[in-house]
């Protein structure tokens, strides 16, 4: 069983900058061979994705626009994937986000816009994509997404983010369920904290990140390598008996009493 | 020292799309430079890795023009 994604096609949705989670995926299927496709939200991502794309000199890759808050924007970006590449093999989904003000101090005190928006565009669009994609996955595949340890526990700030995460999970386990019959396999990544710009967003991120330095069992802050090759794990073959699971990938920190 | 200002001006150029011209010591990132708050976030980040310190919540809320910038990090480094 090799580890080569030759020949395979993923969409990879939610790249922000080089930090990003999602292009450290990216790179990871890149190495094994895969051709990228890659979606951004709003212009302000565009360039930065561009330039990204640019530097792995791949021009079978291709960028483009899906908001996934948009259900028109989603069938058009996936009607343009199926024009351009016909069948895919896979999505990652590195999309959340919540106002600000609402990743600080109390969970209650998110309000009702707040919540919906953190969930539209964290939970909701998981399955959203799922559905659009199973049209392209006609050869099975795998849908990988990206959660957090704040979505199955308390952890300081992440508050209405973490509520979105547990939506994200149980999303993961019915997508699974639902598309196992068409060898389509769905699992998420729970990521120890890892500086991105989404992550600079919680509340006193640098302290989240120490306390994983000194007490996770590998004594280490996860890194976007470490993520893009449990995903590549999940992409490939190596994990064609794993649906509706979440892989933590986060130096062992979530077995921890506290 | 005057090279934390071309250092933080090189990011600042290169983050923001501005001219070199534009960013002086009071230039604020937002009014001036068209910074958005994401922007600032990530701005905040290339500083932390140029500079190899770590700016807190609070301390990055204070850091409103360029000056504030190059003042606050040169007090770190000091």
């Amino acid at each position: 069983m090799q580890l080569s994604l030759q020949g395979k096609t993923y969409v990879i949705m939610g790249v922000a900058n080089k930090r990003s989670i999602a292009w450290g995926i990216a790179r990871a299927l890149h190495a094994a061979g895969a051709r990228l496709i890659f979606t951004y939200a709003g212009e302000r991502f565009e360039n930065e994705v561009k330039k990204l794309v640019a530097t792995l000199e791949d021009d079978t890759a291709l960028v483009l626009p899906c908001d996934v808050t948009k259900d028109e924007e989603i069938a058009s970006c996936f009607a343009q994937i199926k024009e351009k590449v016909g069948v895919i093999h896979g999505v990652a989904h590195c999309i959340a986000f919540a106002n600000k003000e609402h990743l600080e101090g109390e969970y209650m005190n998110v309000d009702r816009e707040g919540f919906l928006l953190a969930h539209n565009i964290s939970a909701y669009s998981l399955t959203a994509v799922a559905k659009a994609a199973k049209e392209l996955m006609t050869e099975g595949g795998s849908i990988v997404t990206l959660t957090y340890l704040g979505g199955e526990r308390v952890v300081q700030n992440y508050n209405v983010m973490g509520v979105a995460k547990a939506s994200l999970e149980a999303s993961v386990k019915y997508l699974a369920n639902d598309l196992g019959k068409y060898g389509i396999r769905v699992n998420a990544i729970s990521a120890g904290p890892i500086r991105t710009l989404s992550a600079k967003g919680v509340g006193d991120f640098n302290s989240i990140l120490k306390e994983i330095e000194e007490r996770a069992p590998l004594r280490r802050t996860t890194t976007q390598e470490e993520v893009g090759d449990t995903a590549l794990f999940l992409f490939s073959d190596l994990s064609r008996g794993v649906t509706g699971e979440i892989i933590h990938v986060d130096s062992g920190y979530h077995i921890l009493a506290r | 020292m005057a090279d934390v200002l071309e250092r933080v001006t090189k990011i600042i150029v290169d983050r923001l799309g501005v001219e070199e011209s534009q960013v002086t010591l009071e230039s604020s990132f937002k009014e001036d430079l068209g910074a958005d708050s994401l922007d600032v976030v990530e701005l905040v980040m290339e500083l932390e890795d140029e500079f190899d310190m770590e700016i807190s919540d609070e301390e990055a809320e204070k850091i409103v023009t360029v000056g504030d910038a190059v003042n606050y990090i040169k007090s770190r480094l000091s």
